[in-house]
């Protein structure tokens, strides 16, 4: 009798525990902070200015999302960031380290199932980046050509599934990351560079000599990025919707929008330029928080 | 009650996060714990199931070949993750046999009767094994081809080799220079005495006990070029590293990718450990230093 009363108190102190740990809101309004996952060097998206300061699109728009919830709950929250990166943000939101992760993570089937994510704001397009006057307009003219992309990303299974259906044979070279395949692209070993255009745009317009560079041919893919957080707490994921359907139907995204794509932004007071694309302006019309699976049905139709 | 019910995965984790106090307590309460146990056993075989069928599937579409070998134009990701393995022992042993050859060089030339060969090898010691091996391997592959552009059509494959190779060498010089020295100097000059020249003591007196003596060294330096092999995915060799990166970033399963990575080194290395074993045995000489 003794022993299943305990086993009982165990398992109410579990089920208690578990209602804690998944009720986002709850924990916020009891500690009065936020763990914001950020990125050391996702474009415009997510960057670190050093000394632990990170900024950016996502960033500026988590910030907001969580001060709309401080009025909410009535109280100043302070938020702690955290540095992820591409193989740890998952773990790190599902175990409860990170409160909500503002990067570039792409939303898509496989993760959807492990976290969850808010209305997007951005969508990313898979370009080719190339240099001026090598002749390279589209994917059709990378044939025989030698084709950079860096190691870690979707865009070498993108590469690898396009030469599969095309038939368009190109030689790939991978660097280990982003600045590394721009290296391969500016010292002639790659004719192209294959990769998210707001980090193509972002690496040209910080290059020695930008003019050199441009953005050609068609949209290899497209993927929504999203702010993701924990799965099965809806009540703090509706928090975090509301603040970006809020921005998304007043106009003022494209606003926020500009003031990260196509004014200069610090460090270096270089301008990313890229305007937004249809895909993006799509979403900010009609919030939602599709797959890129789901997105590409839906386009197709 | 509900929190122990099959499939109530959120509620596992927490229970599991409750810590080893809570865990034992409830262990020891009769009746709980053989549910709990069979529980556990099968979510874990269903973690081996599921990285079973992650492995067997296309790299290219959401097909799971049954075999786990897809046929032609179509790669599973194990058979990619096996030529990544191949990438992994090809850098390594081309590397290990530069490094052998050169570092055999080196550790003869500095212990010469001649001063700019002594220097030379010193030199080329010193420089080789006081740059970190993945800035070595950067130089060889960003700044080497700009000095030298035919070096730019070179594979990555090739650079890494020589660079991992040169890298090892100064290390296999700097322990067959140990193994000549630790050999008594009157053996030299018995040598020379007999009338054998400078090559000959080498050849028949020095190189035969001293490299007997480095043979261990050796063996650990041959285990260490496998593993060092995984600085080559940042010069894009698409090797296990390369492997693991990137077919996380696809599957989602990183500790997957990471653990069949990590099953592959070590059988590389410890293969490598147990052939140089068997050489150790097989060129033991009787009554000669280490032989028993």
């Amino acid at each position: 009798m003794k022993k299943s009363l305990l086993v009982a108190t165990l398992l109410a102190a579990a089920v208690a525990a578990q209602a804690q740990t998944t009720d986002t809101l709850k924990k916020i309004k009891d500690t009065g902070t936020v763990v914001m996952g950020v990125r050391g060097s996702s474009g415009a998206l997510s960057y670190t200015l050093g000394e632990g300061k990170y900024v950016g699109y996502h960033v500026e728009l988590c910030q907001r999302a969580i001060e709309d919830i401080g009025k909410q709950l009535g109280k100043k929250i302070e938020i702690k960031y955290q540095e992820v990166t591409s193989a740890n943000r998952i773990p790190l939101v599902q175990n409860g380290t990170v409160d909500i992760e503002c990067g570039s993570t792409t939303n898509n089937d496989a993760r959807a199932k492990d976290v969850a994510f808010a209305h997007t704001a951005y969508v990313e397009e898979v370009r080719i980046l190339t240099k001026v006057g090598n002749g390279v307009k589209g994917i059709a003219d990378l044939n025989g050509k030698t084709v950079a992309t860096t190691t870690g990303t979707t865009s070498v299974q993108l590469l690898r599934k396009h030469e599969r259906a095309t038939g368009v044979d190109f030689k790939e070279v991978f660097g280990k990351d982003h600045a590394d395949s721009f290296l391969l692209l500016e010292s002639g070993r790659a004719d192209a560079f294959v990769m998210d255009g707001q980090i193509v745009a972002g690496l040209a317009s910080k290059a020695k000599n930008p003019a050199d560079f441009h953005i050609v041919g068609e949209v290899l893919s497209v993927e929504p990025i999203a702010i993701m957080v924990r799965k099965d707490d809806p009540a703090f994921l509706a928090a975090v919707n509301k603040t970006i359907d809020g921005l998304e139907k007043s106009g003022e995204i494209s606003k926020i929008y500009d003031k990260w794509f196509m004014k200069p932004i610090p460090p270096t007071n270089t301008t990313v330029n890229l305007p937004a694309s249809e895909a993006t302006k799509a979403a900010w019309k009609n919030p939602n928080n599709m797959t890129t699976e789901q997105l590409a049905a839906s386009t197709k139709k | 009650m509900i929190a122990c019910g099959p499939g109530n995965g959120a509620a596992r984790f927490t229970m599991e996060a409750a810590g080893p106090t809570g865990r034992r307590a409830q262990e020891s309460m009769a009746g709980s714990a053989p549910a709990r146990s069979e529980e556990k056993r099968v979510s874990a075989w269903e973690q081996v199931t599921q990285s079973a069928s992650l492995m067997c599937k296309s790299t290219v579409d959401e097909t799971v070949y049954s075999g786990c070998f897809a046929g032609k134009g179509d790669l599973t990701y194990l058979q990619w993750l096996l030529h990544s393995w191949g990438w992994t022992l090809v850098v390594a042993l081309v590397a290990l046999v530069i490094a052998l050859a050169l570092g055999l060089v080196i550790g003869v030339l500095r212990t010469l009767p001649n001063r700019a060969a002594v220097l030379f090898g010193e030199a080329w010691t010193e420089f080789f094994r006081n740059i970190p091996i993945l800035i070595q391997l950067l130089i060889w592959y960003h700044i080497v081809p700009e000095v030298v552009p035919p070096l730019k059509s070179v594979s990555p494959v090739v650079l890494a080799c020589i660079g991992l190779g040169l890298f090892t060498s100064a290390r296999i010089g700097q322990q067959v220079k140990a193994g000549i020295s630790t050999i008594p100097k009157g053996q030299r000059y018995a040598g020379l005495a007999m009338g054998m020249t400078l090559t000959q003591t080498y050849r028949y007196v020095l190189l035969p006990v001293a490299l007997r003596v480095v043979l261990p060294t050796l063996t650990s330096e041959s285990m260490n070029i496998i593993k060092n092999s995984s600085v080559a995915y940042a010069i894009g060799v698409t090797e296990m590293i390369y492997f693991a990166t990137q077919a996380g970033e696809e599957t989602s399963f990183h500790s997957t990718m990471y653990l069949g990575v990590t099953i592959l080194y070590f059988i590389s290395a410890f293969a490598i450990n147990r052939a140089a074993a068997v050489v150790e045995k097989r060129t033991r000489l009787h009554g000669a230093l280490g032989s028993k």
